[in-house]
């Protein structure tokens, strides 16, 4: 393990082999260049850096409950300010929340949303596994359409999740904050520049990254950066910007890869690949094709 | 605010745990509006828009977040305060146990309400009732004076015990009550409180510590052993911290009041505003010659059941008014009188629920309960 990589979060935590989400924290944190404080949601990535007597973490860490990383953090940093006012602490100190998909979309939307309109001093990471994996799989409201979880059973009469992915950029961007951005593990250099712009903000910032979950999207523990990079070439996982309002699509691909390619690499995604579930693959490529679209409009193209 | 000489003001119960605060001057303040709390909150942020404190308000969006955000502070090494009500103390609930189990100092007024379902905005205890197993220590105040003496005793009990406090007093009956009121100097009550210097702290980049870890089968139950142990020091410094408080004050509090207890062959055994209903009932009874008296509970959290039964053993019948229900069960205090007193058998204990949603309890009432004119269960 290169201990560079590894200065903030340590080897030694539990999570899944070929869970993504060890790389995107280690990978954000790498591009900080003042001391960080954590805050973390209920979830994997809690569960398994945190189980006492161990912590895996070599920075300063709260996780409180679910629904309130970003709460949490909005204490954390006005006494950060308090405590500056008062001469006692004199170091720049920058603030990340990290949460699941389930954490942030749902039931953590509203703490969020407070603290983006509050314009604390801090970056929101999501890591995006596209449901509650630490419980088990159940559907979230950032589970893709016709994906099958526990809560969205495929069987006789389903063909598995039937509501699209909520659309959380937007919402997040509808906050006004200075920077916002989509991106995935698999284009490192590109996640690099992200994290390294969204912790150079003075004030918030918003980071959705793709999280592929082998033990509930049910694909080979090797695979998670293949299968993240076919997300973001098939345009199921589009990697843009949003800096001062402004769209930025930060990557095209020249040619565009059927979202099948991606797709057939999942167990959750399976059955949609029996005959009957034929107009569903329509229907999820459109679904892409129109959100992609939808993107690439507002950045102008 | 009326003044009537350097020393003495009328304020409300709101206002006094405000003024409280503005000399404590806490680092962090997360607030979010309910009523009957918002004059307390009200009142601070005109305290910090005027440059009289340096806090760092924080303005949630729910008392969810007012609480988490607390934890957050508080585990960054600052103090911090919050106040609430009623549906704010259902909401963040969850956080209570969290700040308790982290052990966190910090001090939440609570201006107590009922709770929903129907809606009343008035007073009674149920809200901080169905808090009292979160781990947190509970003061009740009677009146704006204790409200104002025990934010402070509060904010230094919990950092000496590392638990938090709330300090409760009657929605509307206190909080919206003009009384006249002593203050102290704000030299006195900052040196009083002291500075806070926790052992440990988020903002200690050089020591990294990690806050809220999972806790498994093997380690979680020594963690809430602890909080016991913690919870069973509160009332020795409570008492310690008010004979301090005494010293720079005149005002003497014990872990709970005798008011004419002495004699006294029937005892009402009540919580809060009522209390000086009470009284003046007692003393009504008294120039009668009847063998009256009342005890008052201050801590509830702690509950000091060993003490309690000392002070009542010489009741012959005790009544204990609970402002709250535990429907399905006997009310809370009740219960708790009950455990009390389970040595004393020749003691005959009733209950009666009053004061629910709001409801007025007049002086006739508590004359008629004590001299045996009124046995029903609820004084509706």
């Amino acid at each position: 393990m290169n201990k560079d990589l590894a200065k903030n979060l340590a080897p030694g935590h539990s999570a899944c082999a070929g869970c993504a989400f060890p790389s995107i924290v280690r990978t954000i944190l790498g591009e900080a260049t003042t001391p960080v404080v954590i805050s973390n949601a209920t979830g994997c990535l809690e569960v398994t850096s945190t189980i006492y007597p161990y912590t895996a973490w070599n920075v300063p860490y709260i996780h409180s409950a679910f629904e309130n990383a970003a709460a949490t953090i909005s204490g954390v940093e006005r006494a950060y300010l308090a405590m500056r006012k008062k001469g006692k602490i004199k170091k720049k100190i920058k603030f990340v929340a990290f949460g699941g998909d389930g954490g942030t979309y749902d039931i953590g939307l509203q703490a969020l949303s407070g603290a983006l309109e509050r314009g604390h001093n801090f970056l929101y990471v999501v890591y995006d596994n596209g449901g509650y994996m630490n419980t088990g799989n159940q559907r979230s409201s950032a589970t893709p359409y016709g994906a099958g979880t526990e809560t969205t059973p495929v069987g006789d009469e389903s063909f598995g999740k039937v509501e699209m992915r909520k659309n959380l950029m937007g919402i997040v961007a509808a906050h006004n904050i200075p920077y916002a951005a989509q991106a995935n593990i698999a284009n490192l250099a590109d996640l690099k520049m992200k994290a390294k712009k969204a912790l150079a903000v003075d004030g918030p910032s918003f980071l959705t990254v793709f999280s592929p979950c082998t033990n509930n999207w049910k694909f080979p523990t090797s695979q998670y950066v293949a299968i993240a990079k076919l997300a973001t070439e098939t345009n199921f996982w589009p990697l843009y910007e949003i800096e001062n309002g402004k769209y930025k699509l930060s990557w095209e691909p020249k040619t565009i890869k059927p979202v099948t390619e991606f797709l057939k690499t999942q167990g959750r995604f399976k059955h949609l690949f029996l005959p009957k579930n034929k107009l569903i693959l329509g229907k999820i490529q459109k679904i892409v094709n129109d959100e992609f679209a939808r993107i690439a409009s507002l950045c102008g193209l | 605010m009326l003044i009537k000489d350097k020393k003495k003001l009328a304020l409300t119960g709101g206002y006094a745990a405000a003024y409280a605060l503005k000399q404590i001057e806490p680092d962090v303040m997360p607030i979010y509006p309910i009523t009957p709390q918002t004059p307390i909150i009200e009142t601070y942020a005109k305290f910090v828009a005027d440059g009289e404190v340096e806090t760092e308000m924080i303005e949630v969006e729910s008392e969810h977040s007012a609480m988490s955000a607390a934890i957050g502070a508080s585990a960054a090494g600052a103090r911090t305060a919050t106040a609430t009500s009623s549906q704010g103390l259902a909401y963040m609930h969850e956080m209570l146990y969290i700040a308790s189990g982290m052990r966190l100092p910090i001090l939440m007024v609570v201006a107590a309400r009922a709770l929903s379902a129907p809606l009343s905005i008035h007073g009674d205890h149920s809200d901080v009732m169905g808090s009292r197993d979160a781990g947190w220590v509970q003061i009740f105040c009677e009146n704006p004076q204790e409200v104002y003496d025990k934010t402070i005793i509060g904010m230094k009990l919990a950092e000496r015990v590392g638990l938090p406090v709330m300090v409760i007093m009657d929605g509307f009956n206190t909080s919206h009550s003009v009384e006249n009121l002593e203050i102290l100097d704000a030299k006195i009550v900052k040196k009083f409180v002291g500075e806070y210097a926790p052992e440990k702290s988020l903002l200690d980049i050089e020591n990294p510590v990690t806050y809220g870890p999972v806790a498994l089968q093997e380690s979680y139950f020594e963690f809430k052993i602890d909080q016991e142990v913690a919870m069973a020091t509160v009332a020795e410094e409570y008492k310690k911290i008010a004979k301090e408080y005494a010293e720079i004050s005149g005002r003497k509090y014990a872990l709970f009041e005798e008011y004419d207890l002495e004699g006294a062959e029937k005892v009402l055994v009540l919580i809060g505003s009522v209390a000086g209903t009470a009284k003046d009932a007692i003393d009504v009874l008294r120039k009668k010659d009847q063998k009256v008296g009342l005890l008052k509970i201050e801590l509830f959290r702690p509950f000091l059941f060993s003490e309690i039964a000392i002070a009542l053993k010489n009741a012959k019948e005790i009544i204990v008014m609970d402002r709250a229900q535990s429907i399905g069960s006997h009310p809370p205090l009740y219960s708790e009188i009950m455990v009390s007193l389970q040595n004393a058998s020749n003691t005959k204990v009733s209950s009666i629920v009053y004061g629910l949603g709001g409801r007025d309890v007049f002086k006739k009432q508590i004359e008629q309960i004590l001299e045996g004119r009124f046995r029903e269960k609820y004084l509706s």
